[in-house]
């Protein structure tokens, strides 16, 4: 079943084309992997398939929904994490939680059974009255993932969510994008950790608005002669800059 | 050369680091690597001289960290963990700002600021504002201000977060071709293939130091074995009193013994389903990072 589809989608700002007329389709229950360098349109691509940002032109459907007439619609279905994790240290933790459950017009009662939820799944105690900005960096991912997915939307998008955290912490929280993945969801990942890449089902890399890859990263590897998707990566955005020079 | 001595330094009850000592030769990438909390950037900053040890000292060649603190200053470039340009400063008034903080001299200036420019390749940028520079030329920038007092002593925290692979990659040829010409780094970072390519690692948990050696020893000298098992069985080997290791990772089982099964006993795991396959895995810089955390076991 296609989760994300575009057709054409492009966006443009003034003379500079960001988004320039890609062509995707994304499974449910996908782990898809979104890289490109810094400055590529990851994040207009990105912010395009939230609602938040209309295209230029071309189309594309969320779970089934036009962009453009049913954006509202399209945010009560996604989920977004950023690599700040977009929660607030100065309040505590069940705060926090509180917070985003009004956000996404939870009624009290549900906001109370998914703040017992989250308190057993993180297995949090007394960290629950605690100020965010206390609690270790590892506990502050899990929680904006729990924050972003308050109403159980659809897709999830994960902005470097393993950014600035340590190797093993990352591993933890793969275990975690597998999991949901197993439960239908369709898990967008943007990352700069390449052995992360090699976890997704399906990666694309992007270079100047444009799509120049997309595959397994097993077939990527194998197309390519490459041992690693690192090697993969720089060996195609060195290969489109020496193009353009 | 960089000598530590017994430095311990606490925090309240955090004991951030505990009686450290290394020796940091010239001309050498240190990497400094362990787990968030480890006290990674205690100790980066005692170096610096922005804070002092409780106990033990650090001396960078004759000087003392605490004695002689401008003195290390002036023989130091440090890049913090999350570090700031002026955004509405140009590359080159950025580059200028730093040149009078660390009052190098007029005399000279343009050409120290013509070698930046030449090995960074940002010259054709110079009047671009910081904050319209992408993620890689921001940490060139970054770096260049850094060097502009050719300091001996370069100490980097963290210094590719948040770039991507093409642009680390450029940013570590730089840093190579400056130890080539005699500088020393010591530098702390959660991308263990980078770590890989450093001339020797510091593994630190816990805030002690628990191997010092190039990556290869380090690899090498872990003795364990590992074997990944097509396995979802987790309770069933965290309960074996052998299992010293144990990790579920995307279905499969990660685990080492503190003896390694007979042939007879793998055998049975396979005609019970208990697993559905095993091979042994060749050890990686992870592999010795992940088996660090000891209560794995009993985790999950």
């Amino acid at each position: 079943m296609i989760s994300v589809k575009t057709t054409q989608l492009t966006k443009k700002f003034g003379s500079f084309t960001a988004v320039d007329a890609v062509d995707l389709e994304v499974y449910k229950g996908e782990i898809f992997g979104f890289l490109g360098a810094n400055g590529a349109g990851k994040s207009t691509m990105i912010r395009m398939l939230c609602g938040l940002l209309m295209p230029s032109s071309g189309e594309a459907l969320i779970d089934g929904l036009d962009i453009y007439k049913e954006s509202e619609l399209i945010k009560k279905r996604i989920g977004y994490m950023s690599q700040k994790f977009s929660l607030y240290n100065d309040l505590t933790v069940a705060e926090n939680i509180e917070f985003y459950g009004g956000v996404y017009s939870l009624d009290k009662k549900l906001i109370r059974s998914k703040k017992e939820e989250i308190a057993v799944s993180l297995n949090l105690k007394e960290e629950m009255k605690r100020l965010t900005r206390d609690v270790p960096v590892g506990l502050k991912q899990r929680l904006a993932l729990a924050c972003a997915m308050l109403h159980d939307p659809k897709i999830i998008f994960l902005d470097e969510p393993t950014s600035g955290v340590d190797p093993k912490v990352r591993k933890d929280f793969w275990n975690i994008i597998y999991d949901l993945s197993e439960h239908g969801k369709t898990v967008f990942v943007t990352t700069h950790f390449m052995e992360e890449a090699e976890y997704c089902h399906r990666l694309s890399i992007m270079q100047d608005g444009r799509i120049i890859a997309l595959d397994s990263p097993e077939n990527m590897k194998a197309i390519h002669n490459e041992k690693t998707i690192q090697d993969v990566f720089i060996k195609l955005i060195k290969r489109q800059n020496n193009d353009e020079i | 050369m960089i000598e530590i001595k017994g430095v311990s330094k606490s925090f309240g009850d955090i004991i951030a680091n505990d009686n450290i000592s290394l020796q940091i030769m010239e001309s050498e990438i240190v990497g400094l690597i362990g787990p968030d909390g480890a006290g990674k950037t205690t100790l980066m900053r005692q170096l610096c001289a922005l804070s002092h040890p409780d106990q033990g000292n650090i001396h960078i060649d004759a000087y003392d960290t605490v004695k002689n603190q401008y003195e290390v200053r002036s023989m130091i470039g440090y890049m913090p963990q999350r570090f700031s340009l002026y955004p509405d400063l140009t590359i080159e008034q950025n580059l200028l700002f730093f040149a009078n903080l660390f009052n190098t001299p007029k005399k000279g200036r343009q050409e120290r600021l013509e070698q930046l420019y030449k090995f960074s390749n940002l010259k054709p940028f110079q009047n671009r504002q910081a904050g319209k520079l992408s993620g890689g030329m921001k940490q060139k920038l970054a770096l260049s201000c850094n060097l502009i007092h050719t300091p001996k002593y370069l100490f980097l925290d963290e210094p590719t977060f948040g770039v991507d692979p093409v642009s680390r990659q450029e940013f570590w040829e730089l840093i190579k071709q400056l130890r080539d010409e005699g500088l020393t780094v010591f530098v702390s970072t959660p991308y263990l293939d980078e770590a890989n390519t450093f001339d020797k690692l510091a593994l630190i948990f816990n805030g002690k130091i628990l191997a010092y050696k190039t990556p290869e020893k380090i690899v090498d000298s872990y003795s364990d074995q590992i074997f990944v098992m097509q396995s979802e069985n987790y309770d069933y080997f965290a309960k074996m009193q052998n299992v010293k290791y144990l990790y579920l990772f995307n279905k499969e089982l990660y685990i080492s013994f503190s003896e390694a099964p007979r042939q007879e006993e793998w055998q049975t795991w396979l005609d019970n389903k208990v697993i559905n396959g095993y091979n042994q895995k060749q050890i990686t810089l992870e592999d010795v990072f992940l088996m660090q955390n000891k209560h794995i076991v009993s985790q999950i």
